[in-house]
Parts: C-alpha cells; sequence; structure tokens
C-alpha cells in the first residue's frame, strides 16, 4: 500500500516535469483530435440529416448543419415512407437476413471446431494441417477456376451458394487457434480426461463455455461480413428473388434506378427524381441500420478481436 | 536443484525405437479422432473452395471449351498469357494496379499510426475515448453504401462537396467522372473508412509500453516528441513491418468490389484494375481461358512478392509472417 502511494505520488511529480516545448505540442494534438473527429463525423451526420430533410433543401445546399423538414415540419419522412413501400428493399432484407443467420450459424460453428482442434498440441499431424489451411491466405484458384465449382456443384442461383460461400475464414480459424491456445490450459483438459471425460465432451462442456468473447468476435465478423457481402451475389446470382440487400442498393445507390413506388404516383419525371435522390439518404440509414443498432453493444470486442487476432500462430 | 538434475539425467530418460514411435502416434490419433472430427466442415470447406479450383488453373494454359470440360480441353502453353502481355490493355491495367496500391500504402499506412499517437497523447482524455469509437464505426460501412456515399457527395449537381465549393465561387466538379481523380477519391476514401479500424492494434501496442520507460525520458527531462521518437516509435515498429509484409503480399490486388462500384464509363481510363478486367473478360465475356491466365499472373506475382517481403524482412529485423 506504501508503495501503492509512493507510485502515486512519483506520477504525479512527473505530470509536473513537463518539458517546455509540451504547451505547443498538447494543443497541437487536441487540434487534430477535434479535426479528426469532424472529418469522422460530419459524412454520417450529414447522411442523417439529410434522410430527414426535405429533398430540395438537400439538392440546393442549404441543409448543412440541422435537418430541415420544410413546409412547417421539422423533419420529414417522406424517404423513409417510400424506402418501406418497396417490395424489393423489403425481399432483400429478408434474403440478407436468412444468408447471414445461416452463414454466420456455419461459420463459427466450423471456426471454433477448426480453431479448437489445431489449438491442441497433442493433435498429431498439426503442422501439415495448419500448412493446408494457411496456404490458401496466400494462394488460390481465382475467378473463374472458383465459379467453374460453384456451377458444377449446382449452386448458381440458389440461397446456399449465399450462405455457404465466404461462411469460413482461414484467418479467422488462426484468431480461434491462438484464443484457445492462450487460454485453454494442459492441465485443465488433463483433469477433464482423467475424469473420464471424452474431446467431445470435453469442448462442449467446458472450452465452449470459456470461450464467450471469441465466440462473439467471431460472430461479429462474419455477420457484418454477410451483412455487407456484395461479391458472391454478383457472380452466383441473377434471379433477382434472391438479391440480397446489398444488390439491390447497388442498383438504387449506384446504377440509379428509381424504385417502384416512384413511377407508380401521379408525379412529374422532374418531380420523381428530386426525391429519389433524397430518397438515397434513407436508403443508406435503413440497410446499415442494423449493424449501428449492434454497434453499442459490440464495441467491446472490437479491440479484444484485434488483439487476439494480432497473436502470431 | 533438485528438480532440475532429476529432469536432465541421461539415464532415466525413455528412449523410443522407431517402431514404438510410430505405434504411439498412431494411439494418439486414435485417441483424439474426435479432434480430426472437429476439423472436418472446415478441411471440406476449404478443399472444396479453395484446392479444388487450383486444379482448374490449368486452363489457363489450354484451349477450354465447355463442351470438352477442364482434362480434356486442348494445350496451348502459354498462348493466352503472351496475349495478354501484348494486348494494348496490359501496361494500362498494370499502372493502375500498382499507381492504386502503392499510393494506398503510402497514403495508408502511416495514418492510423499517427491516429494512434493522437488518441494516446490527447489530453482531453473524454474526447480521444469518443473518437477512438467514432473512427471505428465506419469500417462497418459496406462497400456499396461507401461507394454511394461518394457518388451522393461527389454529384456535380446537387453533392455537398460541390455545393461547399460554389460557395467559394469555384466552379463544380464531377470528380467521379474525371480520370484524374479517381485514385485520389479511391485511396482517401478508403483512408477514411480503415485508418481508426487499423489503429486499434497500434494502440493496443502504445498501451502496453512499460510506463517506467516514459517515467525514466521525463526525469531525463525528455519532451514528449522525444518520448515518441525514443519510446512509441521502437514499440510500434515490429507491429508496423508485420502489416507490412501483410500488405505486400497483396501489392497487385485492388479491392474489386470498390474499383468495380466506382468505375463509369468517363473515368475507365484510371479506373480499370487487373481484377476487374479479370472479372470482365471472364464473366461478362465468357473467355474462360484468358481471364484465369490473368488472374494467375496476378496470383503469382502476389505471392512471390509476399515470400521476398518475408525474407527481406527477416533477415534486415528478424520480424517475419513465418
Amino acid at each position: 500500500m506504501v508503495r501503492g502511494a509512493n507510485m502515486k505520488r512519483k506520477t504525479a511529480e512527473l505530470n509536473l516535469l513537463k518539458h517546455s516545448s509540451d504547451g505547443i505540442f498538447d494543443f497541437a494534438v487536441n487540434l487534430l483530435l477535434i479535426l479528426i473527429l469532424i472529418i469522422t463525423v460530419y459524412p454520417l451526420y450529414f447522411i442523417v440529416i439529410a434522410s430527414l430533410s426535405d429533398p430540395d433543401a438537400v439538392n440546393t445546399g442549404s441543409m448543412l448543419l440541422y435537418p430541415i423538414g420544410g413546409k412547417d415540419r421539422l423533419l420529414n419522412f417522406e424517404g423513409y415512407i417510400r424506402v418501406f413501400m418497396d417490395n424489393r428493399i423489403w425481399r432483400g432484407y429478408y434474403n440478407t437476413i436468412i444468408y447471414t443467420f445461416f452463414g454466420t450459424l456455419l461459420g463459427v460453428t466450423a471456426t471454433i471446431l477448426a480453431g479448437y482442434s489445431l489449438s491442441r498440441k497433442d493433435l498429431v499431424g498439426k503442422g501439415p494441417i495448419t500448412g493446408i489451411f494457411v496456404f490458401t491466405m496466400y494462394f488460390g484458384g481465382g475467378l473463374i477456376p472458383t465459379y467453374m465449382v460453384v456451377d458444377k456443384l449446382h449452386l448458381i442461383n440458389t440461397p446456399l451458394v449465399m450462405i455457404i460461400l465466404g461462411s469460413i475464414s482461414v484467418y479467422n480459424i488462426i484468431i480461434a487457434k491462438s484464443f484457445f491456445q492462450n487460454t485453454m490450459s494442459v492441465e485443465l483438459q488433463e483433469a477433464a480426461f482423467i475424469d473420464g471425460c471424452g474431446n467431445g465432451i470435453f469442448f462442449l462442456k467446458i472450452v465452449v463455455p470459456l470461450s464467450k468473447s471469441i465466440i462473439s468476435v467471431l460472430t461479429l465478423y462474419y455477420a457484418v461480413g454477410h451483412w455487407n457481402s456484395f461479391f458472391s451475389a454478383l457472380i452466383y446470382l441473377n434471379n433477382e428473388k434472391l438479391y440480397p440487400l446489398q444488390l439491390i442498393l447497388r442498383d438504387i445507390l449506384i446504377a440509379s434506378q428509381m424504385l417502384v413506388s416512384d413511377t407508380t404516383d401521379i408525379e412529374s419525371i422532374g418531380d420523381a427524381q428530386r426525391i429519389a435522390e433524397s430518397l438515397k439518404y434513407a436508403v443508406i440509414i435503413v440497410s446499415t441500420l442494423p449493424v449501428l443498432i449492434m454497434y453499442p453493444f459490440l464495441q467491446r470486442y472490437f479491440i479484444k478481436g484485434v488483439m487476439i487476432g494480432s497473436v502470431k500462430g | 536443484m533438485n528438480v532440475l538434475s532429476r529432469q536432465y539425467e541421461p539415464s532415466k530418460m525413455k528412449t523410443y525405437g522407431k517402431h514404438e514411435f510410430y505405434r504411439s502416434k498412431w494411439k494418439m490419433v486414435s485417441r483424439n479422432y474426435m479432434l480430426y472430427i472437429f476439423l472436418l466442415p472446415a478441411l471440406i470447406y476449404i478443399i472444396i473452395f479453395a484446392y479444388w479450383p487450383m486444379y482448374g488453373i490449368q486452363i489457363a494454359f489450354k484451349n477450354f471449351s465447355s463442351t470438352k470440360g477442364i482434362w480434356n480441353s486442348p494445350w496451348i502453353g502459354f498462348k493466352h498469357f503472351t496475349t495478354f502481355f501484348n494486348s494494348y490493355r496490359f501496361w494500362n491495367l498494370i499502372k493502375n494496379t500498382l499507381t492504386i496500391n502503392l499510393y494506398q500504402l503510402v497514403a495508408g499506412f502511416p495514418v492510423p499510426i499517427l491516429l494512434a499517437l493522437i488518441l494516446n497523447y490527447s489530453t482531453m482524455k473524454k474526447l480521444s475515448k469518443f473518437a477512438q469509437t467514432a473512427t471505428y464505426a465506419p469500417h462497418f460501412i459496406s462497400t456499396v453504401v461507401m461507394v454511394g456515399m461518394l457518388i451522393l457527395f461527389l454529384s456535380p449537381g446537387n453533392g455537398v462537396v460541390n455545393k461547399l465549393l460554389s460557395y467559394m465561387n469555384l466552379k463544380p466538379v464531377f470528380f467521379m467522372g474525371e480520370e484524374v481523380y479517381f485514385k485520389h477519391i479511391f485511396v482517401w476514401s478508403g483512408v477514411w473508412q480503415n485508418a481508426g479500424w487499423n489503429s486499434i492494434i497500434y494502440i493496443a501496442v502504445l498501451t502496453n509500453v512499460s510506463p517506467e520507460l516514459h517515467e525514466a525520458a521525463v526525469i531525463d527531462g525528455a519532451s514528449k516528441i522525444k518520448r515518441i521518437w525514443h519510446i512509441d516509435v521502437p514499440a510500434l515498429l515490429p507491429t508496423a513491418i508485420i502489416l507490412l509484409i501483410m500488405r505486400m503480399g497483396n501489392i497487385m490486388n485492388v479491392g474489386f468490389e470498390k474499383a468495380l462500384l466506382m468505375q463509369n464509363n468517363l473515368n475507365l481510363n484510371a479506373s480499370e484494375v487487373i481484377s476487374t478486367y479479370t472479372y470482365k473478360v471472364g464473366l461478362i465475356n465468357a473467355q474462360y481461358s484468358y481471364s484465369t491466365a490473368i488472374g494467375l499472373f496476378n496470383n503469382v506475382i502476389n505471392f512471390t512478392l509476399l515470400v521476398l517481403v518475408n525474407r527481406f524482412a527477416r533477415s534486415i529485423s528478424n520480424t517475419s509472417l513465418w
């Protein structure tokens, strides 16, 4: 305790021992911090307020700092109403949820199983098996050969391709492996085995309950990956009924297709175009919402995940 | 002492014959058969989706026709490669792929380190905590939404950037439609999106630096800049080298999704990279063999670079991937 108090005093004294140039340094650092904060947050903030504003205010550039609802309204929800009236977005949402749920389930299960197995020192052939996995991180068949395999398996234009393809990442297996290596002690395993516990029971009853943090990290990585995935859908799907949200978003945001509800209304084309532009902001918010909602809850796992991953396997 | 001497007493060490050695190995395998079952799902996945496609690489040296199949298509040697090397697209593709990537490396590599230092040294602790969380957020935005945002913000008619330019009495610029801007937009939007996420690891390294080093430096009268240079930078270096090696292995891979989504007819000269070209040749024009050859060429360069950089890093600093 005495030592603790000493330490405290020492650091307090140290803080007084400021170097003469540190004042300028602190000022510059804080200034940069504020600048970084503005650059990061403003574009995100702009999208939120633009989605809640009158399209005219957004298009003329008068809306820059706070939402302008127009016509004595504080906020304008027209964009959101139109987004929710669109069938394609609902279907895309539904498809993405299905793909994300099953894909993540498959990915996390296979990853912790393989990661745990590879973390065991008494696994005969551990080196070569790890090599088989790691090699695929640096070398692959490429686009067309992979396409031909998927074609041969009759997976093209099926929901299965969206669930299976990209569901397992070797990088994540390595992360899981180093997690297990650092947390599961050999003593624990030996004690369990003496008590007559086999590998299967040990994994289910002891390893899994002790691995909540790695399971959360992997779930986060896989779920975000599936939610944002666009590449597989672009290449392996051409049935619009199976399109995930990201592909629909591509059509709306980048190819500038209009929503179905725009054309059914009796509006001039110019008017529809005017609204279409601001509707994009609402689409962005709606599609990113699940990730935004999850964000505060999962935030504490980010650092953990990156740190586990950085341990050399 | 007692324990030590017992451990190293040679006469007590059990010696295995070759035969016994294999028998004990086999015992281990059969006792741990469950661990191999655990490996199966992931192993099957990579065999099907990573190794099986490698068998198909041979069509890069063949004239593939779907009626004959991979095995029976006729060999034609390096013809597809020479066609690619001699095509008028070749140098343009190489140039675009390399410039975008090197630019990305030069711009994107130091920013997370600087960000970590700023977050670590800021005296406004609460704001720095908030900034940390805020800078991670863009990492989770999908590529489609990211490019959608760029198109919206940079639109010549009613994009916010051009509105701000017009307030400064500057002419509107069609950013997405002009070749010169493509790589800048590509690289800096990437920095915006990923710098925060990539800084996590450096922040962790900085918090693990022993405080005694800093205390000693302060007592010796070192300024904060001196402390960064002599304490923090050496601590960050090994991590930075590993990350750099990993980046080098991808020097020929430009983010396919983003490049494809940012492409339009006006900027194609600057935005066509090897990966987008492989996609177009292969899946849109259905020239399977030619596309595979281009992909293989790209892959081999990446792999070779990774091995070389890794060897180089090991020889100068003892830090390497393997």
